[in-house]
């Protein structure tokens, strides 16, 4: 394969999967919704969920995006210094979003800021978002996609606290968001928790923390124990679906963290709404790709 | 007119205030008739410019929201995808909207406030949530888009006047009386968030 048909090869894929994503939820989020909907008892929670699955039906059969707002594009890469596209993956990433913008269809989602226009490609100045981590002696690359919606952008939040404000300021943080803004953003939520030395590590941490597969658990035991102390605690609140009440309010706590200085704790929250669409896809050298977030997706 | 369809309550154009006397906070109905998309700049033209509204919603439904249309010969339209937005931003002008232009129905997304409740209150009329994120449910609910006004203000802000047919769930969020689901429910989460707070707090102690 020449590099020119490389580039095609790998655009296309990504600009399909990207779409597929708009579409079908990843096999985690479905289960732990038909978990979260077993569990709920009230009439008016039981019409929301659903309301989802149908929705979710419907979008698979008549091939159209689940929900209206197919977000920001945000993709975290792990690419290998080996992987042979290195040099072409940002560009070729931006153009397999304006593809999939146009053959999926997507909205349109990229409004220049101080010029503040609608590029109209749902690209622009930095967006899609790549974020890099550069792996030695590797010649693979690993992909994750995420669509950031507005509604669920919008209680991402971020601050320094003094080391005398604890872990108990790090929890109240997190609790008083949930209620200000979490009940808007389309519970059931996935919680993403920064926990490191200042504030934009722990805001990427936050966010790195909603590509975890649900249910997964930080390697550190308390950092899992507080996990498990959130999400029972942001539970008990009981936001239920769409914020209208019910019995849980979450698929799931990440925390994130690095060291931090003696002095700081930066602490960050960002969420994903129910229709968490975020994506995993792997390459190898000769571009053969697999996915482990969306069972259904082919080529 | 009100019509119980397969245990379903179904609300049906023309709404009258009497309609919506047995129609209370956290009640899960459906709509049939007239329903017109409706959001900033429209609210804008009609309370602040004082213009008339090209389509009559007097008795009949508006949604905020910002549709995805796809055209069709004949100036016809097809719905693809609706999803609401966040009907707080509308709440500033709500208060004179529904007393100048007679609206009974307001389905949106998340809560709002006392403009909405009171006019809700005065003039019979009631504010319904869909659960957002599930745009292809509330697009398949679309039978026909009849008329397209303001068309100059760009898709997502056109008044799309639809005809729709059991158009929901809408759980209703402000009754005719002004109460208010979320602002109801906001208080019970707030006491319990903070005794979750100092739950939690006592094990995570972890700096000593
Ligand atoms: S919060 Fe998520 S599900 Fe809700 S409208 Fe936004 S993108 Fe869609």
């Amino acid at each position: 394969m020449t590099k020119e048909v490389q580039v095609q090869k790998m655009t296309e894929t990504m600009a399909k999967f990207v779409g597929y994503t708009g579409k079908v939820l990843p096999d985690d989020v479905i289960a732990k919704l038909e978990e979260l909907r077993a569990k709920e008892d009230s009439p008016m929670a039981t019409v929301i969920y659903d309301t989802m699955f149908r929705n979710q039906k419907l979008a698979r059969e008549l091939d159209r995006p689940s929900c209206q707002d197919t977000g920001v594009l945000q993709f975290w890469v792990k690419c290998g210094t080996g992987f042979p596209l290195i040099n072409e993956l940002e560009g070729l990433l931006k153009e397999a979003v304006v593809k999939a913008t146009f053959e999926t269809p997507l909205r349109h989602n990229s409004v220049e800021t101080f010029d503040e226009y609608n590029t109209g490609k749902n690209v622009g100045k930095g967006t899609p978002t790549v974020w890099w981590d550069i792996v030695p002696n590797w010649d693979g690359c690993e992909i994750y996609t995420y669509m950031a919606g507005g509604g669920c952008t919008l209680p991402g939040n971020a601050t320094v606290l003094m080391p005398g404000e604890g872990y108990e300021g790090v929890t109240k943080f997190v609790l008083d968001r949930m209620t200000s803004y979490g009940l808007n953003a389309c519970p059931p939520l996935l919680v993403g928790v920064g926990v490191a030395n200042a504030v934009e590590t722990a805001a990427l941490l936050s966010k790195k923390a909603l590509m975890r597969p649900i249910g997964s658990h930080n390697d550190n035991e308390r950092a899992a124990k507080m996990e498990k102390l959130l999400e029972d605690g942001i539970n008990a609140i009981g936001l239920g679906p769409q914020g209208m009440g019910g019995n849980y309010s979450v698929m799931g706590v990440h925390i994130e963290n690095t060291a931090r200085h003696p002095s700081a704790i930066g602490v960050a929250v960002n969420v994903g709404c129910w229709s968490h669409r975020r994506g995993h896809i792997v390459f190898d050298k000769d571009l053969n790709w697999t996915v482990t977030t969306h069972s259904g997706f082919e080529m | 007119m009100i019509e119980i369809r397969d245990g379903k309550k179904v609300l049906i154009t023309p709404v009258s205030a009497e309609d919506l006397k047995d129609i209370h906070i956290g009640d899960i109905i459906y709509l049939d008739g007239s329903l017109t998309t409706c959001r900033d700049v429209a609210h804008r033209r009609v309370v602040e410019e004082g213009r008339e509204i090209p389509v009559d919603v007097r008795n009949n439904a508006i949604l905020h929201a910002g549709p995805i249309i796809r055209p069709l010969e004949n100036d016809k339209f097809e719905m693809v995808s609706v999803g609401p937005t966040t009907s707080m931003r509308m709440e500033k002008f709500e208060y004179e909207f529904v007393q100048t232009t007679g609206v009974r129905v307001i389905v949106g997304k998340g809560g709002m406030k006392e403009n909405t409740a009171n006019a809700c209150k005065d003039f019979g009329c009631i504010h319904c949530v869909i659960p957002a994120g599930n745009a292809v449910v509330a697009a398949v609910c679309v039978e026909e888009i009849e008329r397209a006004e303001w068309r100059d203000l760009g898709m997502p802000e056109t008044l799309w006047n639809c005809r729709v047919k059991e158009f929901g769930p809408l759980i209703v969020s402000i009754d005719a009386e002004g109460r208010n689901y979320f602002e109801e429910k906001k208080v019970e989460y707030n006491k319990r968030k903070d005794e979750q707070v100092d739950l939690i707090s006592k094990q995570v102690g972890f700096i000593k």
